[in-house]
């Protein structure tokens, strides 16, 4: 009972200051290093969301891939920004203010909306979801059609990438 | 027993560092790291709403399977462009590549 309160508070902290040093570091290899942290923290908030599908997909996709990605990106433009520039522009200050008043509002919604203090419905999830959302998927009362758009998406986002990162031989090709 | 509010409240603090993030920094693939932040706290909601409502309808973890799906192609095609931005600018602050600014 209140085990599960300690692991979400610890966790939400961890969470939090990762995301702020992700923000604020002026090294961006150190910021993808902590994005990485936040990432993981977040696959534990799925585990105690008992949607452990989720935990494993977000260790793989976002911290397996995105961020193995980003890192490589930051490698290869690494002579661009000086780490030791400003990493901030001129409108920091404001945006940190608009953020602020943002997370207050937000907050203050929340805590005056009467379902914000609900708990789950039944404590432990039925083990058979995976297998609902398995059939969903390939259903196409359910949600075959959208899973096809995504698949067609990142076909596309494959293709692109590679289009736009691929090197132009002057001369050879289009201009 | 931990309320819904809870998840709620770390998601919205999440999203307003991504935002800072988004419009503070000058490093290009930074502010793509706060697109990132939000797109995992949309994620969190999304899950909370279905743990805490019923739990046999998938929808909410449908939509969260496309968030994902649309992180990773955001982030592929994101940094690809930065990659031939800075291939062929040398820069990869954001505030430099103003090509289009009329």
């Amino acid at each position: 009972m209140i085990l599960d309160q300690v692991i979400f508070l610890i966790t939400a902290l961890v969470i939090i200051i990762a995301a702020i040093l992700v923000v604020s570091v002026p090294k961006m290899i150190h910021a993808a290093l902590w994005l990485i942290l936040a990432l993981a923290g977040i696959a534990v908030l799925f585990v105690l969301l008992q949607a452990s599908f989720f935990a494993v997909v977000q260790v793989i996709v976002y911290i397996g891939a995105i961020a193995v990605l980003v890192i490589f990106a930051v490698m290869l433009t690494r002579k661009a920004m000086q780490d030791d520039g400003p990493q901030l522009n001129r409108y920091s200050v404001l945006a940190a203010a608009v953020c602020l008043m943002l997370f207050v509002v937000l907050t203050g919604m929340l805590l005056s909306w009467d379902g914000a203090s609900s708990l789950p419905v039944n404590p432990a999830v039925h083990p058979d979801t995976i297998i609902n959302l398995g059939e969903s998927l390939t259903n196409p009362q359910g949600y075959l059609l959208p899973f096809e758009v995504a698949s067609i998406l990142l076909l596309a986002a494959l293709v692109g990438a590679i289009f736009i990162g691929r090197e132009h031989r002057a001369g050879k090709e289009e201009e | 027993m931990i309320p819904l509010s809870w998840y709620l409240i770390l998601s919205a603090a999440l999203v307003c560092v991504g935002v800072f993030g988004v419009i503070s920094r000058r490093n290009a693939i930074a502010m793509l790291l706060g697109v990132e932040l939000i797109l995992n706290a949309v994620n969190i909601n999304l899950l909370a709403f279905w743990r805490y409502k019923d739990v046999s309808h998938v929808t909410g973890q449908v939509f969260t399977i496309m968030v994902i799906t649309a992180a990773a192609a955001e982030v592929a095609v994101g940094l690809a462009i930065f990659i031939a931005v800075y291939r062929n600018k040398r820069t990869i602050a954001a505030e430099d590549v103003a090509d289009l600014k009329g």
